[in-house]
């Protein structure tokens, strides 16, 4: 697989002088499902975010295979909509904030809407909706520019575990169906193992990265895979990982 | 008052504003009563009912002089409005602006205008000088308010539309300005109740000395002349227009944030 991103030596030191990345040196191939686990303030939301153009590195270089970032779509924590915009319309937003029409951007937005299973709810708008609707409202905007990058910041983290199932299920179908590279955030072994084709581990504060684990089982998984001895399997080595990560001896913060 | 409720509105026979409007009809008949039975002289005490008599009769007069306070409430609101929309823009478009400028806005605010009113007298005529009062008193509540909402943008939505390279134009217009419209319209509610006040004590101050004909001139007058009836009569159209500016922007909040804002929300029960 060709490579679509390469970081070397990113670090990022915030204006406090927390140093929150350290030396992240680290290749994004085209077309995979790459997960940053690390424990919670370790580091991987920053490097995210930089990979995403959000912030810039301290120092450190993000190549692109195409010579310039593409286009990226992003997901937040929160679902981060505006509450007095319909659902259509707050998926409309990326094309609007580029001059297109709502009638010109209509088909596009269907479409995503239908991609999460929401094509029935352009109306209504966020309040209306449970927060995993809100959510899937947020990855359709996400996709609504078809970018070829897409980037979630622990999209999950607040939902409960049924309605986390059922998003890892359908954005491991999106993925799948529309082959985008997809870099996710997350804090659970468990959900990056089942979603990842790869996981780099984060050790806490500085962020490095202190192990890359590939998962080879193809996509789409289901619950089969997530109930079979392969499974836990994984877990058990990405699990001792982060352990291991957590244990080794700290580095204080010191970037006076 | 536990009467069951369901999306805010009374399950019961009885309507929501059956109860409060009972209670003041209630009232009234009470003053009306304590009046009568007492003998009270309406040069003491005038009851509703000769305050309604004296409405009707002095009508003519009465109506020229709500007319020319409605004027003065309203020419300062709009005023307000659109200077401290404008002005909240500047300031959330330019920090150093914001800075440079509020000083002299709080200053206005915290400066009891009944101590303005006398030194506007001398410089203005009396007319400009009470809408420049009410001016006063409505603006700072509009500009703050519009401030705070306009940088309260969430912070996300704000990288977000970075992220999509929109410009400073698109994220003054489909971000920042929606977000702050709840706050707009709170301060507007304020700003319409004290456009009125300020009118209303503007007027007060130039007293004999402005040919002023608005409704506090014609409590000043009739107060004099020991017309304490027409006192009341001015007082209640006064307090008449203050409601109906509070509900019109009440209505006008409900229509505009009814969609999507959680204050116009009716909790389920």
């Amino acid at each position: 697989m060709s490579v679509l991103a390469t970081l070397r030596g990113i670090s990022k030191t915030f204006a406090n002088g927390t140093l929150a990345v350290d030396g992240l040196d680290l290749d994004i191939a085209d077309g995979e499902f790459l997960t940053f686990l690390g424990p919670s303030g370790c580091g991987k939301s920053t490097a995210l975010r930089m990979l995403a153009g959000l912030m810039p590195p301290t120092s450190g270089t993000i190549g692109w295979t195409g010579g310039a970032r593409p286009q990226v779509g992003f997901v937040f924590q929160e679902p981060t909509l505006m509450p007095w915009a319909s659902v259509f319309d707050n998926v409309w937003l990326p094309l609007r904030l580029r001059h297109i029409p709502r009638r010109d951007a209509a088909r596009s937005i269907d479409e995503a809407l239908d991609l999460v299973g929401l094509g029935a709810f352009a109306k209504v708008y966020p309040r209306e909706l449970s927060g995993g609707m809100k959510m899937r409202v947020s990855i359709a905007r996400a996709l609504v520019t078809r970018p070829p990058l897409l980037l979630l910041d622990e999209p999950f983290a607040a939902l409960d575990e049924i309605t986390r199932f059922k998003l890892n299920d359908d954005l491991l179908a999106l993925k799948t169906e529309l082959g985008t590279t997809v870099g996710f955030v997350t804090h659970s072994v468990f959900e990056s193992v089942y979603l990842s084709t790869r996981i780099a581990v984060f050790s806490p504060r500085p962020g490095r990265i202190v192990a890359g684990i590939d998962i080879p089982e193809p996509l789409p998984r289901n619950e089969e895979f997530r109930l079979s001895a392969v499974y836990a399997d994984h877990c058990r080595i990405v699990s001792a990982a982060l352990h291991k990560a957590m244990n080794a001896p700290q580095q204080q913060t010191v970037a006076q | 008052m536990s009467e069951p409720r369901a999306n805010g509105r009374a399950t019961n026979a009885l309507p929501d504003f059956v109860l409060p409007v009972a209670i003041f009809i209630a009232a009234l008949a009470g003053w009306e009563a304590v009046v009568r039975l007492n003998d009270i002289p309406p040069y003491l005490l005038p009851s509703p009912s000769l305050i309604g008599e004296t409405i009707v009769k002095d009508w003519p007069l009465l109506s020229g002089s709500l007319w020319v306070t409605l004027k003065i409430t309203f020419s300062a609101l709009f005023l307000a409005i659109a200077g401290g929309l404008f002005l909240a823009i500047l300031f959330a478009q330019w920090k150093w602006v914001e800075r440079s400028f509020f000083p002299f806005a709080v200053i206005l605010q915290v400066t009891p205008v009944i101590a303005i009113a006398p030194l506007l007298l001398v410089y203005l005529d009396a007319q400009t000088a009470v809408l420049v009062c009410a001016f006063i008193v409505a603006f700072f509540p509009i500009l703050s308010n519009t401030v705070l909402g306009l940088a309260s943008a969430d912070h996300n939505l704000v990288e977000l539309y970075e992220l999509y390279g929109a410009s400073r134009w698109q994220q003054l217009r489909l971000l920042r300005l929606p977000g702050a419209l709840p706050y707009f319209l709170g301060g507007l509610k304020i700003g319409g109740g004290l456009a009125l006040i300020g009118a209303i004590v503007a007027e007060i101050a130039a007293g004999s000395a402005g040919q002023g004909t608005g409704l506090a001139f014609r409590i000043a007058e009739a107060g004099y002349r020991l017309n304490i009836p027409r006192m009341f009569a001015a007082l209640v159209l006064i307090s008449v227009t203050g409601i109906a500016i509070f509900l019109f922007f009440s209505i006008l909040s409900h229509l505009l944030l009814g969609r999507w804002h959680d204050s116009q929300r009716s909790r389920e029960a």
